[in-house]
């Protein structure tokens, strides 16, 4: 039995319209319930066009205003203490002002400067190097701004540490749980082989809270919407001299510093 | 066949252990695995719902759990609007194990039974009451 060229074609065509509504029937009768349900954000959450911090810090004097703002973090994130530098884990942290701006130092700045902790952390870039090498797209960038983590997703290939100029990236060479002092029950901790780093407190802003570090800061730290002039932290940035990390390497980082002077300036 | 005996008795060793936990069981029912929903948390609800109906859950929780952390990982939603209108938190730890405190028995008695390791607690935290 042959078929000649026309019969040929109506058996196609037709198949290929059973195909297609097949299908579609198909998937008309498997669509779960789930497809009746929605999803929104908190109504009560805080949002912005572009969330930024100002980091003031003339007003960080003892070592225990650096130290509450640090493990309010830590303590909030379920952060690790490992004890050893080498397999540290931390989203914000104290350095240098030659480490924290480097080539911005000279031989006779003021020592009030030179030996200043300087609270840095994840800078939350408008480039992010880090999100542009990733290679699961575990670590993007939120229309707010934010640089978010999906731990999910993440595989532990460490290319955005090796992207970030600012070191704000911490691998865990080692399961965290047992090193966590006290869990908190609300936000998860992490596993062995993730990267992780500060995320503004996305969790917080969706409850509509402003970030850990910033509420335990007594207004040292300022969060606010860069888009918004009428925001604090915009305010703040209108009266003040503020200067960035390592900004000339492009990637626009959102954390700003006002460097102060001595106590006597 | 060269060797012949020694290659018949190994096979038959061979498939006696393979075996093994075939015919070991054979007769013998398994205890059916028996999630328990009756913790504290629970049986204070006024009305005892979960998120959707509970065939649903039985079936797609793992689908709707995946798609609840994609949801709130990646585009920021907070709340989940049930099938019948109502308002949920998404979140494992705050919202799920809030009334399932019992992973022991909620979670695992199923997912081992019929050995499925989720990853779920390599990263989130269990309720306490199951530590051990």
């Amino acid at each position: 039995m042959s078929i000649n060229r026309r019969q040929f074609l109506k058996i196609a065509g037709i198949s290929t319209i059973v195909g297609l509504g097949g299908t579609t029937a198909v998937d008309l009768l498997q669509r779960n319930w789930l497809e009746a349900a929605q999803y929104s954000p908190n109504p009560k959450a805080l949002t912005a066009k572009r969330w930024a911090m100002v980091v003031d810090v003339s007003k960080l004097k003892t070592e225990d205003d650096y130290k509450k703002i640090m493990d309010a973090c830590h303590r909030e994130h379920n952060v690790p203490d490992l004890g050893n530098p080498k397999d540290e884990i931390k989203w914000i942290w104290k350095e240098t002002y030659e480490h924290a701006f480097p080539g911005q130092e000279h031989e006779y700045l003021a020592e009030g400067i030179k030996h200043k902790p300087f609270l840095v952390l994840c800078n939350h870039c408008d480039n992010p190097s880090c999100v542009r090498v990733c290679p699961t797209k575990a670590t993007f960038k939120r229309k707010d701004g934010i640089v978010m983590m999906d731990m999910h997703r993440c595989i532990g290939c460490r290319f955005c540490m090796a992207a970030c100029p600012f070191g704000a990236r911490s691998f865990n060479w080692k399961d965290p749980r047992p090193f966590i002092k006290e869990e908190n029950k609300e936000f998860p901790a992490r596993m062995r082989g993730v990267v992780e780093k500060c995320t503004f407190c996305y969790e917080r802003l969706a409850k509509g809270l402003k970030p850990a570090c910033v509420e335990a800061s007594n207004g040292a730290l300022v969060f606010g919407d860069l888009k918004d002039p009428e925001s604090e932290a915009r305010k703040i940035l209108r009266l003040n001299y503020t200067i960035r990390r390592k900004s000339e390497l492009g990637t626009q980082p959102s954390v700003y510093y006002i460097i102060g002077g001595n106590d006597h300036a | 066949m060269y060797n012949g005996i020694k290659i018949i008795i190994g096979l038959l060793i061979f498939a006696a252990l393979v075996t093994f936990p075939f015919y070991s069981k054979m007769g013998k029912a398994t205890a059916k695995p028996d999630p328990k929903v009756d913790t504290p948390e629970i049986q204070k609800l006024a009305e005892k719902k979960c998120v959707e109906p509970k065939e649903f859950m039985k079936t797609e929780h793992m689908k709707m759990l995946n798609d609840w952390r994609d949801t709130v990982v990646r585009e920021g939603n907070l709340i989940y609007v049930s099938s019948d209108g109502k308002k949920y938190t998404i979140s494992l730890q705050n919202t799920c194990m809030n009334c399932h405190s019992n992973k022991k028995k909620f979670c695992d008695e199923c997912h081992n039974y019929s050995a499925v390791i989720p990853y779920c607690w390599d990263c989130h935290i269990e309720p306490k009451e199951n530590k051990t």
